[in-house]
């Protein structure tokens, strides 16, 4: 008899609860987001938590999406896979999001893409990594340029500059992983020969060793590539160690905070970046130009703190996935279908053309490259 | 020849601040028989004091170096105190733990205080890399390894001359018999503790100007120098110097020699040689065994 009473008991509890989370679903589209806002990759996911943050809170301001209101439910990876993979979990099914944005990371993110896929849910991802997208998964989608068009931007101005013979020193990380493999692959398509390739590890604190036996091979360049804070430590030595021989980075540390950690040593270094770093040296007639500044006062105003390139990749994917919200209903299917065929999207990062065969939907053209003067970005024409 | 001789030089630099790490501990060790992991997280609050005392206070560099290893001693004793001894009865392994714990506080502490992002220190002096037989020294690098030497130096006068480390010896090898004999053991732990992680914020200062300090810095280096520590045999002071040069030699060497990628991996499968071959360290001392 007591049995049977609790059992109902637990019965209208659960119908109760059910009805509500009904109720919830409908007045709300609930948005996940998973960025690495602590640990070493908080450079990355710090702005784009913020970013998206803001994004939503305007685009609830402006009476939300088709008169539904967004609301985010943002977890802290700390850019570790495993957080991540929890975060991932959460998302799907005790918070029921519709869509997630982010990881920042290429480990993070393809640590999730097999749980996404399984649960049929929008990922657009704000890290750069090439096997995110390649090959194309249905629902992952990202914004951040990939590795591919980076090494691209690279190679093309190297051949240029008549460069023939480079070392290759890459972080043994996803993201340096990625790019050497990218280094390597395109070096040909060139004219470019890569005499020597070493790694280093995201947390070592000398690299002089590898950059001498780089030396040794006589490369007229060297190619690092990788995230703060191993490039600084790379630029130091290498002034270090009198290698007097062009030092090009990558765009994983296109910030002023690159410029902090190497100092002098900075100088003369040449990386791809988003535009976004140069916004001010921009031509008037750029039509990313707008944008740029938009999201920079956006975001001064309320953080007063400066943009980087990544809390643009976060920008970005909100402003998609709002794009692609619009007259869904809160249908995945019909999310996901939007994404995939989003056409001129300008966004800080670039211009978007998604289809069935390219998720990231950018063109090199998204890249140009800088240089390193007297601590401060120089864009070269 | 060149480049053997710039992987030396890269190699003695790394050492020097394994060594200095891998002394910090193995002394904690030979008097309290404790092994700190959370010793690498005072390397951290070292290297971070320097940012925030020499960097961001402006203050001048020997009153920065004091008050960073001031700092690194305090919270020495305040985890001896608030830690360790509120537990001492407890089984190694408990307090093992309770390091590890540590560990993870401070390592979130230090996020709070310094932030997420790396920092980066100027050198101590300001001069350009000598070049020896074609090879570039770092000014950094003098700095370190003469600063290693002093260190492990000062810590064996302090243990074999002075009246003071003469009776924390004496608590190592018999802790009743010390207290007997009118030893206040208590109190050498302490000043063991504090000694060793002075040591560790030690390690700190001088490796950030040749790195970049962030808030999680520590536990990898704590690990190098438990690995330097082990590989020397750990309760010898020596032993652990030169367990940890060994490391920054062989690791540079193997990076240059053989590949990059195998950099940390010589450091874990040296550690699991010796402990195979010879589980008490390169160095110990046969009496190593207490009664």
């Amino acid at each position: 008899m007591i049995m049977k009473r609790i059992s109902m008991a637990i019965a209208v509890l659960v119908m109760a609860l059910l009805a509500a989370d009904g109720l919830y679903a409908a007045s709300v589209y609930k948005i996940g987001g998973i960025f690495s806002s602590t640990g070493r990759a908080s450079f990355l996911g710090d702005p784009e938590q913020k970013t998206m943050e803001m994004m939503i809170e305007k685009i609830n301001a402006a009476g939300g999406i088709d008169g539904v209101k967004l609301e985010a439910v943002i977890y802290d990876s700390e850019g570790d896979p495993a957080k991540a993979v929890s975060a991932v979990n959460k998302l799907l099914h005790k918070d029921k999001v519709l869509a997630i944005i982010g990881p920042s990371t290429t480990p993070t993110t393809l640590a999730i893409v097999n749980f996404v896929e399984r649960a049929q849910v929008p990922l657009i991802s704000c890290a750069a990594g090439v096997k995110i997208t390649s090959p194309v998964k249905p629902w992952v989608f990202k914004t951040a340029q990939s590795d591919l068009l980076a090494v691209a931007a690279v190679y093309q101005h190297m051949k240029a500059r008549g460069i023939k013979k480079i070392g290759v020193l890459t972080v043994s990380n996803s993201f340096g992983e990625s790019g050497k493999h990218q280094l390597l692959n395109q070096a040909k398509d060139f004219g470019l020969e890569v005499v020597q390739a070493d790694s280093f590890g995201a947390k070592d604190t000398d690299m002089t060793a590898q950059l001498t036996k780089i030396k040794a091979a006589g490369p007229d360049a060297i190619v690092c590539w990788g995230t703060n804070p191993g490039p600084a430590v790379v630029a130091k030595n290498v002034k270090q160690l009198k290698i007097d021989l062009p030092l090009y980075q990558s765009h994983g540390v296109a910030s002023p905070k690159f410029i902090e950690l190497a100092g002098d040593a900075a100088n003369g270094i040449i990386l791809p970046t988003g535009k976004i770093l140069v916004t001010g040296l921009l031509d008037g007639s750029d039509p990313q130009r707008a944008i740029l500044e938009d999201y920079q006062k956006d975001y001064n105003a309320m953080y007063n703190a400066n943009v980087s390139g990544f809390g643009g990749y976060a920008y970005d994917a909100v402003n998609l996935l709002a794009g692609a919200l619009k007259g869904s209903g809160g249908d995945k299917n019909k999310i996901r279908d939007a994404l995939e065929s989003t056409q001129g999207h300008m966004g800080t990062t670039g211009e978007f053309n998604f289809s069935a065969q390219d998720h990231n939907g950018l063109s090199p053209k998204a890249f140009v490259m800088v240089e390193i003067q007297n601590g401060t970005w120089k864009l070269i024409k | 020849m060149q480049e053997i001789i710039q992987y030396l030089f890269s190699g003695i630099t790394t050492g020097a601040i394994y060594a200095v790490i891998a002394v910090g501990l193995s002394m904690l060790y030979s008097s309290t028989e404790l092994i700190n992991f959370a010793h690498g997280e005072f390397v951290m609050v070292g290297a971070m004091a320097m940012v925030t005392f020499w960097v961001h206070l402006a203050w001048p560099l020997p009153l920065a170096i004091l008050a960073a290893m001031a700092l690194g001693c305090t919270l020495g004793l305040l985890f001896e105190r608030f830690a360790i001894r509120t537990a001492k009865a407890s089984n190694p392994i408990v307090l093992v733990i309770i390091t590890v714990g540590a560990s993870i506080f401070l390592r979130g502490t230090g996020m709070l205080a310094w932030g997420k992002d790396p920092f980066s220190v100027p050198s101590f002096s300001s001069h350009e890399s000598i070049e020896i037989l074609g090879a570039a020294l770092l000014p950094q690098s003098i700095w370190i390894v003469l600063g290693a030497i002093g260190l492990a130096g000062g810590i064996h006068f302090f243990l074999k001359k002075t009246l003071t480390g003469k009776a924390m010896v004496a608590c190592a090898v018999n802790q009743k018999a010390a207290w007997l004999s009118g030893i206040p053991s208590e109190r050498m732990a302490v000043l063991a503790f504090a000694i060793s992680t002075g040591c560790g914020a030690i390690a700190g200062i001088f490796i950030a100007p040749i790195t970049m300090s962030s808030y999680d810095m520590g536990t990898i280096l704590g690990l190098k120098g438990f690995c330097a520590a082990m590989i020397g045999g750990l309760g010898s002071l020596w032993g652990a110097f030169a367990g940890g040069i060994l490391l920054g030699v062989l690791e540079s060497l193997g990076a240059g020699l053989i590949s990059s990628g195998l950099k940390d991996a010589i450091a874990f499968i040296l550690l699991l040689l010796i402990l195979y071959i010879r589980p008490g360290g390169l160095f110990a001392a046969k009496e190593a065994k207490r009664f």
